[in-house]
């Protein structure tokens, strides 16, 4: 590919975004729309920036829910598919009920949890349960994928159980893993938007989403696409540093992290 | 067939690294893949199996190894190794280069001594050893990805080398490799071979092949595989170029090729 090429891919999505906000403020400011129905992009900016006090405590707020949702759905994930993976029984037993829970949305689920359990739980739940399912199963068809010779190999040396796991088995689907924290990193987001939103109609909570919610109620517009526009930022810096903390483990060995010269 | 099951010393006194009796193996789906076969080897011998695909020559190596169990019949392997010091009696090179791609080529020949716990102190200046035995003392620290088809190959024969096995299996290894490549690996398999009195078992199914290398050709059946008939190469060694361009070769080639031709005519899709 060449340089040409390569700017021309970074420019294009920015000259659409700039022509995207230029069409919006100009349908705005021809046609005198108030903020309340439709804010301008310079008016979402200000309030941005004037509401940031409260917006940013907002965001800390979700964004510390998805780093716990986050880890939860990692550690959860990894491990569930390890003992599975150890034993075809409890497989058998738990995999149909990991689905289960994969297929309900957690916009059902999240107003039950949010009967038994403490808030803050709550929320921190609703993120694991939609982020650790593609942990689980990325985990699990990773484990499963190591290559035939390789595993007869350890077995002619009488690897233990325990070796087999560390040298073979994990680093082969450590690949496979880091793509399902990469969509895990969105989901617990989700995950912890959706529960914020279903407390937030409890009366209760500080998140971002719950910002949304109390600017909606205020006809608070403006405030509610800043909040909005911090989610969005936020979902594509979780992408981002996951997708590059997946390149940076891979860069040595897998064809993802390779050039394409190679 | 009813000969009595023989102990790994009573191989061991007998000269044989390899004794197999009778033996068959069954798959769960019910093929017969190889047997009943009857196979000796010599320590110290290079011997070749040979065989179109699917006649369970590779079954026969991984039966060796111990990778899968006969079905019936009695496999005996020489156990001279003690494996506390890290040696292994047998090491496999299989038709891929199977190494770890997310490990360098050190960590990718470390690793049975790993697996077998051989102390720490000795295994570098056998991992060193085991990479100058085929040439790749340079490349340690490279990562299988970077080098070429016929490198990654010499990698897993390093591999296989690094616990100083008394026996080498070696399935189809290379099999994918371009000829002016083969030709050298040949020629470096057949130099180890003489220098380190090892036991070679060699699968194959190119004739040219197993009648450079080896001193015994086996020649097995179509599926399931039985032995056909042997061919012992006597020729001058050391082996090298004359030797495969000599009409010596090519008659034993011609041999050869004529007792694996009836392997082949059984098969529809040959």
């Amino acid at each position: 590919m060449s340089s040409f090429q390569n700017i021309g891919r970074m420019l294009l999505p920015v000259v659409v975004l700039a022509a995207g906000l230029a069409l919006w403020e100009l349908v705005v400011r021809v046609n005198d729309i108030q903020p309340y129905v439709l804010p301008s992009p310079y008016v979402v900016f200000q309030t941005l920036v004037s509401d940031w006090p409260v917006l940013s405590e907002s965001l800390g707020v979700t964004l510390l829910t998805t780093l716990e949702g986050f880890i939860a759905a990692a550690i959860g994930g990894v491990a569930l598919a390890l003992l599975f993976n150890q034993s075809k029984w409890l497989e058998y037993s738990l995999f149909p009920y990991a689905v289960i829970l994969q297929v309900t949305p957690v916009i059902a689920i999240a107003p039950l949890l949010l009967i038994y359990l403490p808030q803050q739980t709550a929320v921190i739940v609703c993120a694991w349960i939609v982020g650790f399912f593609p942990v689980l199963s990325n985990t699990t068809l990773g484990l499963n994928s190591v290559d035939r010779n390789l595993a007869g190999l350890f077995q002619l040396y009488g690897a233990s159980r325990l070796q087999t796991l560390r040298y073979l088995k994990l680093p082969a689907a450590l690949p496979y893993i880091l793509g399902g924290l990469r969509i895990a990193g969105g989901l617990s987001l989700i995950g912890a938007v959706v529960a914020e939103i279903a407390a937030g109609t409890a009366g209760a909570g500080s998140g971002l989403a719950f910002r949304i919610a109390e600017s909606g109620y205020r006809l608070n517009i403006p405030r509610m696409f800043a909040a909005l526009l911090l989610l969005s930022v936020a979902g594509i810096v979780i992408y981002g540093l996951l997708a590059l903390v997946s390149h940076l483990v891979l860069r040595r060995w897998h064809e993802s992290a390779l050039g394409k010269e190679n | 067939m009813a000969e009595p099951a023989l102990s790994e010393t009573d191989i061991d006194s007998a000269g044989l690294a390899v004794r197999l009796r009778a033996v068959i193996k069954t798959y769960d789906n019910g093929v017969t893949a190889l047997g009943p076969l009857d196979l000796d080897v010599a320590k110290g011998e290079f011997v070749s199996l040979l065989g179109p695909s699917g006649c369970g020559k590779s079954t026969a190596l991984r039966l060796i190894a111990g990778l899968s169990a006969p079905s019936a019949g009695t496999v005996n392997v020489s156990h001279h190794a003690n494996r506390k010091d890290g040696r292994h009696p047998i090491g496999f090179v299989f038709q891929e280069p199977t190494l770890m791609p997310w490990a360098s080529v050190r960590e990718n020949v470390r690793l049975p001594l790993k697996l077998s716990h051989a102390p720490a102190a000795d295994a570098d200046s056998r991992i060193e050893g085991a990479l100058a035995q085929v040439g790749l003392s340079e490349f340690a620290d490279a990562y299988p990805r970077e080098l070429s088809g016929g490198m990654k190959m010499r990698v897993s024969l390093a591999r296989a080398l690094v616990t100083d096995p008394d026996i080498l299996l070696l399935d189809e290894p290379f099999a994918a490799l371009d000829e002016i490549t083969r030709f050298r690996l040949n020629n470096d398999l057949l130099d180890l071979w003489r220098r380190l009195h090892k036991t070679v078992i060699f699968v194959t199914h190119s004739v040219f092949e197993s009648v450079y290398l080896s001193q015994r050709v086996t020649v097995m059946t179509a599926r399931p595989g039985r032995l056909a008939s042997e061919f012992h190469i006597d020729t001058v060694e050391p082996r090298g170029e004359e030797f495969r361009t000599s009409a010596e070769y090519a008659a034993y080639c011609r041999e050869v090729s004529s007792a694996l031709a009836p392997s082949y005519s059984g098969q529809r899709s040959a």
